[in-house]
C-alpha cells in the first residue's frame, strides 16, 4: 500500500442555513425561551404522572426527590448552585406535611399538582440554554481568530508570523469522512450527532467542528460542573449547550431532562448527545451507551411521525462522529480513576482538574501550541434504527432495498403507536449499532497502535499475573527490544491494514510505507506531553516505558478490534 | 374469529401442528415450500398426516404470505433456515413479526479458514439472529416448549413459551395461540429460550439411547439431571439467562423430548442403540432431527474454547467416531462424579 497522503479537505464551507443565523431552530427556541420552559414542563408532568398513576406513589417520587435534593444541598453544594435551594426544599417539606394530614382528597390533589409544577419548572428554567446570537458569534471568532494566531505562532518562526494566515484550525483539526453527506441531511432534517468523548475539550472542539462546516449551532447537554467556571458557562452558553446535572438522578428530574431534549429535537433543533455519558476513562470507544437521552431521538421521530410528518424535513439522523488523539491531556488522572474504580475501592471522590480558568488556559495553551494534530472522522448518517441513509434522507437495508422508518412503529405499516417498551429496545439496538459505527470511523493513529502492540506484548510476557499486579511489574521488565516489537507491530499492521480494506476501521495516512517510519511516528507521537512518557527508545533503541499505567491508556483505545490474537 | 391472517413458513409436522393451533383464532396461510406438495395438500387437505382445519389456506409464494400477514410463524429445519429467510427477505417490512420456531443453530465459517482459525461464539448464530441478519424485521421472537407435534395434532393440552425482548410480540403471539387446550408463557431472554430448545435435543438423544440399550427410569432421571447441568453451562456461555433452563423450554421440554417415543432426536438415538449406523438411522428419519447437527457444532466450539460438556462429547463420539454405546455410557458412568448443583 502507498501513503495515502493527507486525509483531510481544507476548505470554507458555506453555511447550510441561507437565511442566517435568525433562521436557526436554536433561536427560535432560545427567542422564545419562557413559552419553550412552560412547554417541557407541561410534558414532563404529563409523563411523571403517566408514571406514577396512583397518588401515593406520586407522592412518594416527590419524597425521595425530596430526601435527595436535601442530601445534595448539604453533601455536595457547587457554585453554580442557587442560593434560595434549601428555603424553596423547605417549603416543599411543609406543604408534604401538611398533606399527610389533610383528608381532602381535592384539596391534596390541588398541592401536589402545584408542588409538582414548581419544581419541574424550577428544573426545567435551570436546564434550558440560553443561546445568544451575539456571544454565539462573537465566541466563534475567539475560537478560530485566537487559535489560528496561536497556531501560526507556534508553528512558523518568528514573532510576526502570528499575524501569518497560512495555518487555519483546520490543518490543526482534520475533519475527515461524510461531510457533504452531514451537510446535505442538516438541510433535509434534524441532526443528532453522537461523538465519542475522551476529553474535556471535545465540546468545545466538535462546537468549533459544527461551526467550520456552515452548520447551524446545535444544542447538547453539558455537565453543570462545568458552569461552575465563568469562562466556560460563557462559551457553552453561547454555544447552545443546555446543563445537565449528574447530581440529580430523581424521576422528576430525570423526565424533566429527557422532555427538554425530546421537545428541542422535535422543533427541528440539531442536537449533540456524548452518548457515553461521560469521558471514557479507560481509553476504550464506549462499549456502552446512555439510554436516556438516546431514547429521546427515538421518541421524538414517533411523534413527529405521529403529527403526520413524514420524512422530508423531520426525519431524524444520527450522525457518529470520533475524536482522535494522540494525546488526552487527562489520561493519568482518568486512567487512575478508572483502575481505582475497578479495583473496587469504596471510596473515590470525582476530582475536576479544570478547577481554575487558569488552568484551562494552560491547557489550550499548550494544546494549540504544542499538541499534535486531531482528527475528526465523521460517520455516515443513520436513521433511528441505525439502517444507513442516503443523501436524500431515504434509509436503506443491509442489501439496498429502500426501507420507509414509519413502519417500525407500526404493526401494519399504517397505524403509528406509541409502545413504550418498543422504545425502549429500539434504543438499545441503536446504541449497539452505534457502538458499531463507532468502531468503523475510528481512526487508527501509528501512536496508538504502538501502545497496542507494545502493551499486549508485555501482558504475554506476564500471562500469569492479573491486571493490577502487571501493572506493577519492575521497570527492567519494561523493555522490549526493538526487532522484537517491530515484527510483532508488522504483523499487526497487516491485520490493521486488511480491516481497513473490509471497511472496518478507518486508519491515519501516516500508517503506510516504512515501518520504521510508522514505529518512529507513534513513538514521537503517543502521548508526547506527558511528564512520564508512555513509550520511548532508549540509548540502545529498545522500547521502554516510563509510565505503565498510561500506556495501557492509550493502548485501549484499539480494544474491541480482536487484535489481541495477532500479538 | 378475527379477519386477520397468520402466516406459517413450513409445512413439516411441526408447522402443520403450529397452523392448526392458530386456525382456532384466525386465518393462517401455511406455505410449503415444494409447489407438488402444495397440490398435494390442497387436494387432500392433508399436510404431514395431520388434517387441515378449515381456516387454513396453503400457498407456495413466500411474496402472498408477506403481503397477507403481520405476524408469521417460520418453522424450517435450521440447515434450510437462511436459505429460506434469503428469498423471504425482499418481501418484508419493519412492521413484520417473526417468531420462529425452529431448535437449531446455523454455523457460519469463514471463507478461507487460516491456519490459526479459531471458532468461538461468533460462528454460531440462533434463528432469531438469521432473522435479524437477513431482513429488516426486528420484532422476533421464539416459540419453545414441550411440543411434540404428534401430541399437538392430537389435540392434547400442552403449553409453551414465546420468547422476545419486545413485549408486543410475546402478547401477539399469546393472542393468537391461546386456545382452551393451549397455554402460553412469556420470557424476555430470547437467546436463553433459543438455546433450551436448541441444547435439549442432545440430551434427548441421549435418552433415546439409554432406552435402546434397555436401561430404565433411574438412569433416564440421572440422564436428564446431570444433562441439565450440561445444558445451563453451555446455554451461558452463549450467552443464555440461567433461569431460562429451569422454566418449561428448559426442564419442560427436556423431560417431555427425552421421554418420548415420538421425539424424532429420542428415535434417532434409539436406533442407534439398536446397532445401526448413523446414516441407516438417518435414513428411517421422515424428518430431520435437529440434534445430530447441534451436537457436531457444539462439539468444534467446545474444542475450539478449550472445554469439555462431557455428555455432548461421548456423543459426538458415538455419532461420528463409531464409538459403541454402550462403550459410551460405561465411559460417563466411569467419570468421577461432581459436585451435584454448582451454578446457583
Amino acid at each position: 500500500m502507498k501513503p495515502i497522503g493527507k486525509d483531510y479537505v481544507k476548505k470554507k464551507y458555506d453555511q447550510v442555513v441561507p437565511g442566517g443565523i435568525d433562521e436557526w431552530p436554536v433561536v427560535s427556541l432560545s427567542n422564545n425561551r419562557d413559552a419553550f420552559i412552560k412547554e417541557v414542563t407541561a410534558e414532563s408532568i404529563k409523563r411523571i404522572k403517566k408514571l406514577t398513576p396512583k397518588r401515593s406513589s406520586l407522592i412518594e417520587e416527590i419524597e425521595t426527590t425530596l430526601f435527595r435534593e436535601k442530601l445534595r444541598v448539604k453533601r455536595n453544594p457547587w457554585a453554580v448552585d442557587p442560593p434560595d435551594e434549601a428555603d424553596f426544599l423547605q417549603s416543599i417539606k411543609d406543604r408534604l406535611l401538611e398533606i399527610s394530614t389533610n383528608d381532602d382528597k381535592e384539596d391534596i390533589d390541588e398541592t401536589l399538582e402545584d408542588i409538582l409544577s414548581e419544581i419541574i419548572e424550577r428544573y426545567a428554567s435551570e436546564i434550558a440554554g440560553n443561546f445568544k446570537k451575539s456571544r454565539y458569534r462573537m465566541a466563534r471568532s475567539i475560537v478560530t481568530f485566537g487559535f489560528a494566531r496561536l497556531l501560526n505562532a507556534s508553528r512558523a518562526r518568528g514573532f510576526w508570523s502570528i499575524f501569518s494566515t497560512r495555518y487555519s484550525l483546520q490543518d490543526k483539526i482534520h475533519i475527515t469522512g461524510e461531510v457533504e453527506e452531514l451537510r446535505t441531511l442538516a438541510k433535509k432534517g434534524t441532526i443528532i450527532m453522537v461523538p465519542t468523548h475522551f476529553s474535556n475539550l471535545d465540546s468545545i472542539l466538535i462546537g468549533w467542528v459544527i461551526s467550520a462546516l456552515g452548520l447551524p449551532a446545535f444544542i447538547y447537554g453539558a455537565g453543570l460542573n462545568l458552569f461552575n467556571i465563568k469562562i466556560f458557562a460563557y462559551f457553552m452558553e453561547s454555544l447552545g449547550a443546555y446543563k445537565v446535572d449528574r447530581r440529580k438522578k430523581n424521576l422528576l428530574y430525570l423526565e424533566t431532562l429527557k422532555s427538554y431534549s425530546s421537545l428541542a429535537i422535535q422543533k427541528g433543533c440539531h442536537s449533540l448527545f456524548f452518548p457515553g455519558g461521560t469521558r471514557s476513562r479507560s481509553g476504550q470507544i464506549e462499549k456502552r451507551l446512555k439510554l436516556g437521552l438516546l431514547s429521546t431521538a427515538i421518541e421524538a421521530q414517533r411523534v413527529n411521525y405521529q403529527k403526520g410528518k413524514r420524512d422530508g424535513l423531520h426525519k431524524i439522523f444520527i450522525v457518529p462522529v470520533t475524536l482522535n488523539y494522540n494525546f488526552v491531556l487527562e489520561a493519568p488522572s482518568l486512567i487512575r480513576e478508572y483502575l481505582r474504580l475497578k479495583g473496587q475501592e469504596r471510596y473515590y471522590v470525582e476530582n475536576d482538574e479544570y478547577s481554575t480558568s487558569y488552568k484551562i488556559f494552560a491547557f489550550l495553551l499548550k494544546f494549540f501550541t504544542k499538541g499534535s494534530d486531531i482528527s475528526v472522522s465523521i460517520g455516515r448518517g443513520l436513521d433511528v434504527l441505525g439502517n444507513y441513509v442516503d443523501t436524500d434522507g431515504n434509509s436503506y437495508d443491509k442489501s439496498g432495498r429502500q426501507i420507509d422508518t414509519q413502519e417500525y412503529f407500526t404493526k401494519d405499516g399504517k397505524i403509528i403507536s406509541h409502545d413504550q417498551q418498543r422504545e425502549d429496545e429500539y434504543t438499545r439496538m441503536l446504541s449497539d449499532r452505534i457502538v458499531e459505527e463507532f468502531h468503523r470511523i475510528n481512526k487508527v493513529f501509528a501512536s496508538h497502535l504502538v501502545a497496542f502492540v507494545a502493551f499486549e506484548m508485555l501482558q504475554k510476557k506476564f500471562n500469569k499475573l492479573d491486571l493490577y499486579n502487571f501493572l506493577r511489574i519492575p521497570e527492567e521488565d519494561q523493555i522490549i527490544p526493538y526487532e522484537e516489537f517491530k515484527t510483532v507491530f508488522q504483523t499487526v499492521l497487516r491485520r490493521v491494514h486488511e480491516m481497513y480494506n473490509k471497511g472496518e476501521v478507518s486508519v491515519s495516512p501516516y500508517l503506510t510505507g516504512d515501518p520504521d517510519k510508522i514505529i518512529a511516528h507513534g513513538l514521537a507521537n503517543v502521548g508526547m506531553y506527558h511528564a512520564k512518557r508512555p513509550l520511548i527508545k532508549n540509548k540502545k533503541g529498545d522500547i521502554y516505558t516510563q509510565d505503565l499505567n498510561l500506556l495501557f491508556y492509550y493502548h485501549n483505545r484499539l480494544v474491541g478490534y480482536n487484535l489481541e490474537k495477532y500479538v | 374469529m378475527s379477519k386477520e391472517c397468520v402466516g406459517v413458513i413450513g409445512s413439516g409436522s411441526f408447522g402443520t401442528a403450529v397452523a392448526n393451533i392458530l386456525s382456532k383464532n384466525s386465518k393462517v396461510l401455511l406455505y410449503a415450500r415444494n409447489a407438488e406438495t402444495v397440490e398435494k395438500i390442497k387436494s387432500t387437505r392433508i399436510s404431514n398426516g395431520q388434517h387441515l382445519h378449515e381456516n387454513i389456506t396453503v400457498t407456495n409464494s413466500l411474496e402472498e404470505v408477506a403481503q397477507k400477514c403481520n405476524v408469521i410463524f417460520p418453522v424450517v429445519p435450521s440447515s434450510n433456515f437462511r436459505e429460506m429467510m434469503r428469498q423471504f427477505a425482499p418481501f418484508l417490512h419493519p412492521y413484520h413479526v417473526l417468531i420462529h420456531g425452529t431448535k437449531g443453530l446455523d454455523l457460519i465459517l469463514p471463507h478461507e479458514t487460516p491456519t490459526d482459525f479459531k471458532m468461538d461464539r461468533s460462528c454460531i448464530r440462533t434463528m432469531s439472529e438469521v432473522i435479524r441478519e437477513e431482513s429488516v424485521v426486528v420484532r422476533v421472537g421464539c416459540m419453545a416448549g414441550p411440543n411434540l407435534a404428534k401430541e399437538l395434532a392430537l389435540g392434547h393440552p400442552a403449553a409453551t413459551v414465546i420468547a422476545s425482548p419486545f413485549n408486543e410480540v410475546i402478547n401477539e403471539g399469546k393472542r393468537l395461540l391461546r386456545s382452551e387446550k393451549f397455554q402460553v408463557y412469556g420470557n424476555q431472554d430470547l437467546k436463553g429460550v433459543e438455546l433450551c430448545g436448541v441444547l435439549k435435543n442432545i440430551i434427548a438423544i441421549a435418552s433415546g439411547i439409554i432406552s435402546g440399550l434397555g436401561f430404565g427410569d433411574n438412569a433416564k432421571g440421572l440422564l436428564i439431571s446431570r444433562g441439565l447441568v450440561e445444558m445451563i453451562y453451555l446455554g451461558k456461555a452463549l450467552g443464555g439467562e440461567i433461569s431460562s433452563f429451569i422454566g418449561l423450554a428448559g426442564i419442560g421440554d427436556l423431560v417431555a423430548t427425552a421421554s418420548s417415543q415420538t421425539s424424532r432426536n429420542y428415535t434417532i438415538g434409539f436406533k442407534l442403540a439398536q446397532g445401526k449406523s448413523m446414516d441407516e438411522a438417518i435414513a428411517e428419519m421422515e424428518e430431520t432431527a435437529e440434534g445430530v447437527n447441534t451436537i457436531k457444532i457444539i462439539k468444534q466450539l467446545a474444542d475450539a474454547q478449550g472445554i469439555k460438556p462431557l455428555i455432548t462429547d461421548t456423543l459426538y463420539k458415538i455419532l461420528y467416531e463409531g464409538m459403541k454405546p454402550q462403550d459410551g455410557l460405561s465411559y460417563l458412568m466411569k467419570y468421577p462424579g461432581n459436585i451435584d448443583i454448582d451454578f446457583l
